[in-house]
C-alpha cells in the first residue's frame, strides 16, 4: 500500500495523542510512516508511534528545525515529498499545522483541506462548515493531498507497525531561518488536558456569575479529566482567560463529551462545539438555544446542578 | 512604514450562511457581508503601528465588487487608502489561488509590513498568512497577541499551545493577529465622511500580472465534491432540576461511558 507521511505533534518527548488518532486514520488508506521534526525523540515515543502502526520513522533531529516559526517543518516535509512520492500528507488541524500545511501546499504546488473531520477512499475529507451547519465533501486536485485533520476526529487504535526508523537531515533556507524563536514561555496550565484535544471538555459561560464561582466548571472537569473551556462572555467580562474560549473567535473544539453550563448556545459559540460527538447543557431558561444541540438537558440552576454532578462523577470513579 | 492590511469581506454569521447549488461556491447573496471580525483587530494594529513609526496603512481586499464596503469600514476606522483587487476570474479561487494573487498585488504595491487577521469566519482555513510568507519569501510571525517595532527589527508575541514564543525578525514581514492583541476603534463621524474621499484603487488581474490560468475554481487546487445540510441532530432529553439534576446528569454520563 501507498505511504502516507504523518507529522507528528509532540511535546518535551511525548507524542500527543491527536497524532495516534492520525495513524489510526491514515491505516485505512494506506502505509503510515511518521515524521519526528527536530531533537528529542525517545525510545517510548518511536515504541508508541510503532505501537500505532508506523511503519517508518523518519527523524529529522537537528535543532534548528524547532527554532524558527513553522517554515523549516514545512521545508523538511517537502523534502520527504519529493523523496518519497508519498499519497498524501497528514498534519493535525491546530494553528500551527494549519500553517504548516500552508506552506508545504506552497512549496509542493499541492492542494489543502483544513479541518477535515474525516478521510475516506480517494483522500475525499469531511468538512463541517458555518458553525457545523453543512456538511461538506472535499479532495485535492493538484499535487499530493494535504490534509489537516482535526483533533478526535477518530478514536486512536492500537495495531503494530514496524517502526524502522530512518535519519533524515535537511539543509534549511535562508528564507526558513527569518523568523527567530528566541524564547519560549510556558504558562503554567496545571494537569488539564490540552483545550482543543481533550476527549472532554467542560465549559461555563455567563451563568457561571463571576471569575470565582469557574471553580464549581473546575472541578468538574478535575473529576471528569476534562480541560475547561468558556464562552465569550465570560471571557470578555474577565472571569476566565481568553485562550480558552470557544467559538468562531476562539478555540473549535471536537471532543467527544461537550458540557456546556450556564451558555445559551449562541451561533458564534456553537461555531466552536458543534461537532462533539455527545453534549450536555445546564441551563435555567427551557428557552435556551443550547438546548436544541445537548444530547441531554438540565433546565436548573448550574450552582446547584454542576456541584452535585461533579460529587455523582467522583462517588462512581 | 508602508503597512498593506488585509481584509476580508464575510458573511455575518448571525444570518444563514450557503454554499451555491450551481458551483459549489459561497453564496455570497444568500447573507449580508461584514467585515471579518478579526481583520478589524488587524486594522487597528495597522493604525497603532503607523501611529508609533509614521508611514501609511493602505488596505487590500480581494474580492467581488461589493466588497468595497469592507475597504469603507477599514478606511473610515483610519488608514489612508485602499487596493481592491477584482475580477470575475477570481471567483472560485482556493486558498492557493487565493495567496498567489495577493501575493502577486503586495509584489506590486510592495510593503514594509503586511497585517492579516488569524483567520476568516467563513473558511477559517487560517492559512493565508502563512502561505503569503512562504510566496514573497518574508518572515512569518503569526497569531501575534503583541507587536513592537524598533528600526527595521520586529518582535512578536506568538500565541501557541503551551503559552507564547518570542519571535524576532526584520522588516519587511508578514504578521497575523488574534483578538486579544488590542481593541479595535470605532469609526467616528468624521472618520466616516473623509472615507469617501480616500483613494481606492481597483485592479483587475491584468493590473497585478496574474496569470487567469492560475486563479479561479477552474484552477482551483482543491474542490468541493459535495454538500449538504447537517442533519439536525436528533431531539435530546431535557429534564427540569426537582434537586437531583446532578444526579441525574452523571446517569446520562454513565450510559455514555463517559464516567
Ligand atoms: C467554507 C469554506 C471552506 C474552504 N475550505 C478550503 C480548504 O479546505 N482549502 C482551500 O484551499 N480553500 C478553502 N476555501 C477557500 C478559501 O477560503 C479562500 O480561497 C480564501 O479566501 C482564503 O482562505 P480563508 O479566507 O480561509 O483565509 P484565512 O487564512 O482563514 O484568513 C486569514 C486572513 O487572510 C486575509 N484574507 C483572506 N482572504 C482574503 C481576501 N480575499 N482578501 C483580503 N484578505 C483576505 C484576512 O485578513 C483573513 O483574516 C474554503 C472556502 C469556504 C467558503
Ligand atoms: C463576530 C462575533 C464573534 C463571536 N465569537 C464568539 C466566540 O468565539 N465564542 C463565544 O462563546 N461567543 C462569541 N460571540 C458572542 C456570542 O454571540 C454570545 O454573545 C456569547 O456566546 C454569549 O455567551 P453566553 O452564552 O455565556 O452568555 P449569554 O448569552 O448571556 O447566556 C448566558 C446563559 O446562562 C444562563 N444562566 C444564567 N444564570 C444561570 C444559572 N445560575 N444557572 C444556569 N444557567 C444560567 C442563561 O439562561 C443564558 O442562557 C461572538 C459574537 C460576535 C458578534
Amino acid at each position: 500500500m501507498s505511504e502516507i507521511l504523518v507529522l507528528v505533534e509532540h511535546v518535551d518527548g511525548e507524542v500527543k495523542k491527536v497524532t495516534l488518532e492520525l495513524l489510526t486514520l491514515a491505516r485505512t488508506l494506506g502505509t503510515p510512516s511518521a515524521v519526528w521534526a527536530g531533537p528529542g525523540i525517545t525510545p517510548d515515543a518511536k515504541a508508541r508511534l510503532a505501537e500505532y502502526g508506523a511503519e517508518k520513522i523518519y527523524v529529522a533531529p537537528a535543532g534548528d528545525i524547532v527554532e524558527y516559526v513553522v517554515a523549516p517543518k514545512a521545508e523538511l516535509l517537502a523534502q520527504l515529498v519529493a523523496d518519497k512520492s508519498p499519497s498524501a500528507v497528514l498534519v493535525a488541524a491546530t494553528a500551527e499545522g494549519k500553517e504548516i500545511a500552508g506552506r508545504l501546499a506552497v512549496k509542493t504546488d499541492s492542494g489543502v483541506i483544513t479541518d477535515a473531520v474525516g478521510l475516506g477512499e480517494g483522500f475525499v475529507a469531511d468538512q463541517s462548515i458555518f458553525g457545523g451547519g453543512i456538511n461538506v465533501q472535499s479532495k485535492v486536485r493538484k499535487g499530493t493531498p494535504i490534509v489537516a485533520v482535526r483533533p478526535n476526529s477518530t478514536a486512536p487504535a492500537p495495531a503494530a507497525g514496524a517502526g524502522a526508523e530512518e535519519e533524515i537531515s535537511v539543509a534549511l533556507s535562508e528564507a526558513a531561518k527569518a523568523a527567530r524563536i528566541v524564547e519560549r514561555v510556558k504558562q503554567e496550565k496545571g494537569a488539564r488536558p490540552e483545550l482543543t484535544e481533550a476527549a472532554i471538555v467542560v465549559s461555563g459561560g455567563r451563568g457561571v456569575g463571576s471569575a470565582e464561582n469557574f471553580s464549581i466548571i473546575e472541578e468538574l472537569a478535575d473529576a471528569l479529566g476534562a480541560a475547561v473551556g468558556a464562552s465569550r462572555a465570560a471571557t470578555d467580562a474577565g472571569w476566565y482567560p481568553h485562550q480558552f474560549q470557544v467559538g468562531q473567535t476562539g478555540k473549535t473544539v471536537s471532543p467527544q463529551l461537550y458540557i456546556a453550563a450556564g451558555i445559551s448556545g449562541a451561533i458564534q459559540h456553537r461555531a466552536g462545539m458543534q461537532t462533539a460527538k455527545t453534549i450536555v447543557a445546564i441551563n435555567k431558561d427551557p428557552e435556551a438555544p443550547i438546548f436544541e444541540l445537548a444530547d441531554y438537558g438540565v433546565v436548573g440552576d448550574l450552582h446547584q446542578v454542576v456541584p452535585q454532578l461533579t460529587e455523582e462523577v467522583k462517588k462512581r470513579k | 512604514m508602508n503597512i498593506v492590511v488585509c481584509v476580508k469581506q464575510v458573511p455575518d454569521t448571525a444570518t444563514e450562511r450557503k454554499l451555491r447549488s450551481d458551483d459549489k461556491t459561497l453564496d455570497r447573496d444568500a447573507a449580508d457581508g461584514v467585515v471579518n471580525e478579526l481583520d478589524e483587530y488587524a486594522v487597528e494594529e495597522a493604525l497603532k503601528l503607523k501611529e508609533a513609526h509614521g508611514g501609511e496603512v493602505t488596505v487590500l481586499t480581494m474580492g467581488p465588487g461589493k466588497a468595497t464596503e469592507t475597504i469603507r469600514k477599514a478606511l473610515a476606522m483610519g488608514a489612508d487608502k485602499a487596493v481592491h483587487l477584482t475580477d470575475e476570474a477570481l471567483h472560485g479561487s482556493d486558498a492557493l489561488s487565493t495567496s498567489y494573487a495577493m501575493a502577486q498585488v503586495l509584489k506590486k504595491i510592495g510593503f514594509d509590513l503586511v497585517v492579516l487577521g488569524s483567520e476568516s469566519t467563513d473558511a477559517r482555513t487560517g492559512v493565508l498568512a502563512a502561505m503569503l510568507a512562504e510566496r514573497l519569501g518574508t518572515p512569518q510571525l503569526t497569531l501575534a497577541n503583541k507587536v513592537d517595532i524598533e528600526g527595521s527589527s520586529i518582535r512578536i508575541q506568538r500565541l501557541t499551545d503551551y503559552g507564547f514564543d518570542k519571535v524576532e525578525a526584520t522588516l519587511p514581514a508578514v504578521v497575523s493577529v488574534v483578538e486579544k492583541i488590542n481593541e479595535p476603534r470605532y469609526p467616528s463621524f468624521k472618520g466616516i465622511m473623509a472615507a469617501k474621499k480616500k483613494p481606492v484603487e481597483t485592479l483587475a488581474i491584468g493590473d497585478a500580472s496574474i496569470d487567469a490560468a492560475q486563479v479561479g475554481l477552474a484552477a482551483a487546487w482543491s474542490e468541493v465534491v459535495d454538500f449538504a445540510a447537517a442533519p439536525p441532530r436528533a431531539a435530546g432529553t431535557v429534564v427540569k432540576d426537582e434537586g437531583d439534576g446532578g444526579e441525574k446528569a452523571a446517569e446520562f454520563l454513565a450510559s455514555k461511558k463517559f464516567i
